[in-house]
């Protein structure tokens, strides 16, 4: 049976990899999109949802039918419920990187930036999180886990700084509402990429040490 | 909450002739729960639950050495009278073995063999027993019929209320499902969940579901010596030793 499991397990591993890698790519281009203000790119994004979608059922029956079939334990157990939580989180971050991408194509028609934010940075930090996370899942790498889950203050800030930008702005400047509220949107799905980015982290640490992290102060 | 120790084994080696079978065990098994004992076949599993009643005493030829201690006294000092430690310690084995008589016998009989001798005294015991042991409502009616013609999972249900009908305090259980279809196994074990906390229960299986299921606590033996023994949430999702990790997850045995 050991034999049986372990075959499915390399699949399985295999294919939260892939999921990984085009999740990844999806918010690259995302960010890319908003970025360049590039509705073309913009529009990839939105279109590879779908594909994201599908292979999240298809892993979430692969990890139902393995828990089914063969009752794993220990290491196989923890490897198993982990996929199954890090794949709706990186489902989520397809979804947040396709509205990403939709604030992006609004963009494209709004003149001008929000002033006095480096929206590259946040950009940025978010996708070194989902990065950094996807690798510490692939090395089962404890110490890159950990420093995603230190770093997520980080961007909870960057976020609150928008907010007041954004109220700031938009006293300032009203008929740029419009504008400003499609950064601010951009802002909170940055965010909570970042959150998605933490819960696979935390998941990772559950899987090699059997630890649950989550909601430690 | 600090548990109670009901059985205590330390430094207990085991042989069977000049070949050792079990090296310096040192567990504590708790009151009132259900300790599992599991590894591959000829791991010493089987021969450490016959030592907490003495049922290897029954094989020619076997040296004990160490202590096994029910509530605090060594049951292998020379005054301990083994037919009182086996009423204390019952024992449900992987094949039933009703006797060739009558399901009210089959309960009568170990109480009769200690004392009472009462009619009515017996009927209350058997009655409770069958009870305990879920059987009551199924054979009632035909007490007096043979044993014998009860299906394979009523039969180990009645080697469980015979084993009860002694009022033991400890019940050795080994393999007691394994030779059953997955209903009258399922029936077995929501029966050991309704003994735990009045009886200790020891049982050894080869089903490792079966251990995460029903036992509180779970000992891992591997060539004679005691790998781990912890809470067997534990052992199943995060064990300390490797060996352990490796047996459970089916790396071998």
């Amino acid at each position: 049976m050991s034999i049986y499991l372990q075959n499915e397990l390399r699949k399985l591993k295999k294919k939260i990899f892939s999921q990984c890698t085009v999740v990844e790519e999806s918010l690259r281009f995302a960010i890319k999109a908003l970025l360049n203000k590039d509705g073309d790119t913009a529009d990839k994004v939105i279109e590879k949802d779908d594909q994201i979608d599908r292979f999240e059922i298809e892993i979430e029956e692969d990890c139902l039918k393995m828990l089914a079939l063969y009752q794993p334990v220990a290491t196989d157990l923890r490897l198993i419920v982990s996929i199954l939580k890090i794949n709706s989180d990186l489902e989520r971050v397809g979804d947040l990187a396709q509205n990403i991408a939709q604030r992006a194509k609004a963009l494209v028609n709004l003149e001008g930036e929000i002033p006095d934010f480096d929206f590259n940075g946040m950009c940025n930090l978010s996708l070194k999180m989902l990065n950094d996370s996807i690798d510490s899942l692939v090395d089962l790498d404890m110490q890159k886990a950990q420093a995603v889950i230190d770093t997520d203050n980080e961007i909870d800030d960057m976020n609150s700084r928008m907010y007041d930008i954004f109220v700031e702005q938009v006293s300032k400047d009203p008929h740029k509402m419009k504008l400003y509220l499609n950064y601010l949107s951009v802002s909170r799905y940055l965010e909570r990429i970042a959150d998605h980015a933490t819960n696979i982290s935390e998941d990772v640490i559950y899987m090699i040490e059997g630890t649950i992290v989550r909601h430690a102060e | 909450m600090e548990e109670e120790i009901k059985i205590r084994s330390e430094k207990l080696d085991f042989f069977y002739g000049d070949n050792q079978a079990l090296f310096d065990i040192n567990m504590n098994i708790p009151k009132g729960l259900v300790t599992a004992l599991i590894g591959p076949s000829g791991c010493g599993k089987s021969t450490y639950l016959r030592t907490l009643n003495r049922m290897n005493d029954t094989i020619f030829g076997t040296v004990v050495k160490g202590i096994v201690e029910i509530d605090g006294v060594n049951i292998y000092n020379k005054s301990t009278d083994v037919v009182t430690l086996r009423k204390r310690v019952g024992m449900i084995f992987q094949k039933s073995t009703p006797f060739p008589k009558s399901i009210y016998e089959n309960i009568a009989y170990g109480p009769r063999i200690h004392g009472s001798t009462a009619r009515k005294d017996l009927d209350m015991v058997v009655e409770k027993s069958l009870k305990n042991a879920g059987l009551w409502d199924e054979v009632k009616d035909r007490l007096n019929k043979s044993a014998m013609g009860l299906s394979g999972g009523q039969q180990q249900r009645l080697c469980i209320a015979r084993a009860l009908a002694v009022d033991p305090e400890i019940l050795l259980m080994d393999e007691p499902a394994s030779a059953l279809d997955p209903k009258s196994t399922a029936r077995i074990e929501d029966l050991i969940g309704e003994l735990k906390g009045n009886y200790t229960i020891v049982i050894v299986t080869h089903n490792m579901q079966q251990a995460a299921r029903v036992s509180d606590k779970t000992a891992f033996f591997y060539e004679g010596e005691l790998i781990e023994f912890g809470d067997t949430k534990k052992i199943f999702t995060k064990p300390d030793m490797q060996k352990t990790e490796e047996y459970i997850t089916g790396k071998f045995g």
